[in-house]
């Protein structure tokens, strides 16, 4: 019998049964793409040998989605019998992988580094769509768990999930494009968008495409809103305080920083350099090459950082608030339940308790003496460090740039570093703050 | 004459309109040039320019779906009351009971989709590098509207006035009180004192401010109410308007220099 919080009803199995169905639609289109485009592979002999259109792969993929989707639709009636689903010796790991932040960090910058690194081969069509198909089917497979659609399903989550596939999406056409004209730059070809660039008439080019846009818009808007009905929990109760609160979703990457820095910081202060350091980037990027189309050889250095800030750091930091996060903040697996009285060890230390008692002596009463080495340290890394950069790895930039544009150049840099920076000796150390005055609510 | 010629010789139609129907090279210039509406566009265009792949359409969805939530937006103004009495009632009502309660709905969706198209929209002109002179101040404008959309939907999120609503203002704005000096537990904020007594107290920094009271309640509900329908929307539409007019007097939509 199914239990209070069951993996599998047959209502669930029917709707899933859906998602396979446009799954497999997906993948038909996919074949007839394919058979067009990708030529010849040859067959492994245990096959016949000889050759067969690439579509073949994708033929057989989707004749088996078609069998998946019709177990779903005609086994749902059964779910205690229905054997597609996510298994626990696969759910264990993966939790284990991302319910430790440091894991979960550690993940999404290798996919960052993965990304630059292997983007010549990641962004083909196929390897693409093969991506694509991955993600779908870990997410549908992920649904047959109870706790992943508690968390996936609430309706405020619904975007993010699709704010997910948007940006992987856009940053693979991002890399698919910057790699063509990368190519022809090798070849000493102009960018791909300097050729044929006829001028056009407004109407009917643009404006056409314009309303077209508009009305498929429209049309978006109201299936969702038929769709999905936007959430309304209990009226508001200044006495029943939720367990986990949480900001809204797009603000969730700074609440997490909160669990690292102090509110001052990781509230104010942070997002004011998160802004001010966005207008300054004209100002800053002297760069002239790549003005008007997609390139990544030619601009190295700018793209790097951009996407470090916007995919690990942002996107990474409000999947971790939005998903994992869970009551009094502590982080959960995607299939694990929330619960309340899960305990995590919190005892960190701060550096002037580290300093003093590394020396063997009691913590010094004046609040400045006693916090001299984190003092010491902070000052050195917003003061001498610029320096220490200019002489070393950005000599040129300091060169190019000149006094003043490096200077607030190199303190974004460093202040954006603080983060992940805080993150390690949190993690290494058990570090609480580096300079701890809470007399003042100077912490950092 | 066909009706649709008999319609476009009328002199309604031509006092209307101003110019013949966009059938000719000629008409269809005139026809950018002489319609408010249209005239936000430059006559003709590169067309790598508006090729999808390349600019992504995102500012002009963002600007979409502002319209989109400033139409649902007025029209829930015609039915909601923010009051402690009637603000979760209403929402309830609009869902439940209410005709084209659906507009609540796409308002909500809308302002999600808008967070999100607005962030596209950043990413793609930072991955063009349009950014670069001369556009870097149109750069500059477009970051003050990617925190004023942030702030419409953090404003408007409070109105429903259901748990998930205060809460999430609750936790959101208590960053304010850590503000460096103009917080009442920011570091610094003693330095503000006349004669031994603490300018920045519990009623008169910046969290204060922004909420109008001690705790996020009918008074925050008022002050958000008027930011998030008149104060932000005003500010939003003004830089929108200078944004579009920057993009056509920087060089046009982006292109390879």
């Amino acid at each position: 019998m199914t239990g209070p919080h069951p993996n599998l009803t047959p209502s669930v199995i029917f709707g899933l049964g859906f998602l396979y169905l446009i799954l497999f639609c997906m993948n038909v289109a996919w074949t007839v793409r394919s058979y067009k485009k990708d030529g010849e592979v040859h067959l492994p002999s245990l096959l016949g040998g000889g050759h067969a259109p690439f579509a073949l792969w994708w033929g057989l993929y989707s004749a088996l989605l078609s069998m998946v989707t019709f177990a779903h639709f005609t086994g749902s009636g059964n779910p205690d019998q229905f054997l597609i689903s996510l298994p626990d010796f696969i759910k264990a790991p993966i939790d284990a992988l991302v319910a430790d932040p440091r894991l979960f960090f550690g993940i999404t910058l290798l996919i960052f580094i993965g990304i630059i690194v292997f983007r010549r081969r990641l962004a083909t069509p196929t390897a693409g769509w093969i991506l694509l198909n991955a993600a779908l089917l870990f997410l549908i497979l992920s649904m047959t768990d109870y706790d992943f659609r508690q968390i996936v399903g609430k309706p405020d989550n619904v975007p993010i999930v699709a704010m997910l596939f948007i940006v992987g999406f856009f940053t693979w056409l991002y890399f698919n494009r910057a790699n063509e004209n990368d190519e022809r730059a090798a070849k000493g070809l102009p960018p791909k968008e300097s050729e044929n660039n006829e001028k056009i008439l407004v109407w009917p080019d643009l404006v056409y495409s314009e309303l077209i846009c508009m009305i498929a818009l429209t049309a978006f808007l109201f299936f969702w809103g038929v769709c999905l009905q936007a959430p309304l929990e209990e009226p508001a109760s200044s006495v029943k305080t939720p367990n986990p609160s949480k900001a809204p979703w797009y603000f969730l990457g700074l609440q997490e920083m909160l669990v690292y820095y102090d509110p001052w910081l990781a509230g104010v202060v942070f997002p004011s350099v998160i802004l001010g350091g966005l207008m300054a980037l004209p100002y800053i990027d002297f760069n002239k090459k790549g003005n008007g189309y997609y390139t990544f050889n030619e601009r190295k250095f700018a793209v790097s950082v951009f996407l470090f800030g916007f995919l690990p750091l942002w996107v990474g930091m409000i999947i971790l608030g939005t998903f994992l996060r869970g009551p009094n903040w502590n982080t959960f697996g995607i299939y694990e339940f929330w619960d309340v009285h899960k305990l995590e060890a919190l005892n960190n230390i701060n550096l002037s308790e580290y300093f003093w008692g590394g020396f063997g002596m009691a913590l010094p009463t004046n609040p400045l003496i006693r916090e001299v080495p984190g003092i010491m340290l902070t000052l050195a890394y917003l003061v001498f460090m610029p320096q220490l950069l200019a002489a070393t790895v950005f000599r040129t930039f300091a060169y190019r740039m000149g006094f003043l544009r490096y200077m607030v150049f190199s303190n974004l840099v460093l202040l954006m570093a603080a983060l992940p920076i805080k993150m390690v000796l949190r993690w290494s150390l058990q570090l609480k703050y580096i300079v701890a005055i809470p007399e003042y609510f100077f912490n950092i | 004459m066909s009706v649709g010629d008999y319609i476009r010789e009328s002199q309604i139609w031509k006092s209307i309109f101003r110019h013949p129907a966009p059938y000719d090279r000629r008409n269809r210039i005139v026809v950018v040039l002489t319609n408010f509406f249209l005239h936000l566009h430059p006559v003709s265009i590169k067309q790598n320019g508006i090729a999808l792949s390349y600019t992504w359409c995102m500012g002009g969805i963002t600007f979409f779906l502002f319209l989109a939530e400033t139409i649902t937006g007025v029209l829930l103004m015609f039915y909601y009351r923010p009051t402690l009495e009637w603000a979760f009632t209403d929402i309830l009502a609009l869902r439940d009971v209410t005709t084209l309660g659906i507009m609540r709905e796409i308002h909500r969706w809308g302002a999600h989709a808008m967070v999100i198209t607005v962030w596209l929209h950043m990413y793609r002109v930072f991955l063009t590098g349009s950014y670069k002179p001369p556009r870097e101040f149109n750069w500059v404008i477009g970051v003050i509207l990617l925190v004023l959309t942030l702030l419409l939907s953090f404003t408007g999120y409070l109105l429903p006035w259901d748990q998930l609503a205060i809460w999430a203002i609750t936790v959101g704005s208590n960053m304010a009180r850590a503000t460096p000096f103009l917080g009442h537990e920011g570091p610094g904020y003693q330095l503000l004192n006349l004669g031994g007594y603490d300018l920045i107290t519990k009623v008169s920094d910046a969290r204060f401010l922004l909420l109008g009271a001690r705790e996020v309640g009918e008074e925050t509900l008022n002050r958000f109410y008027i930011l998030h329908c008149v104060a932000i929307p005003l500010v939003v539409a003004s830089l929108i308007a200078i944004h579009f007019w920057r993009v056509r007097k920087d060089g046009g939509i982006s292109q390879p220099l």
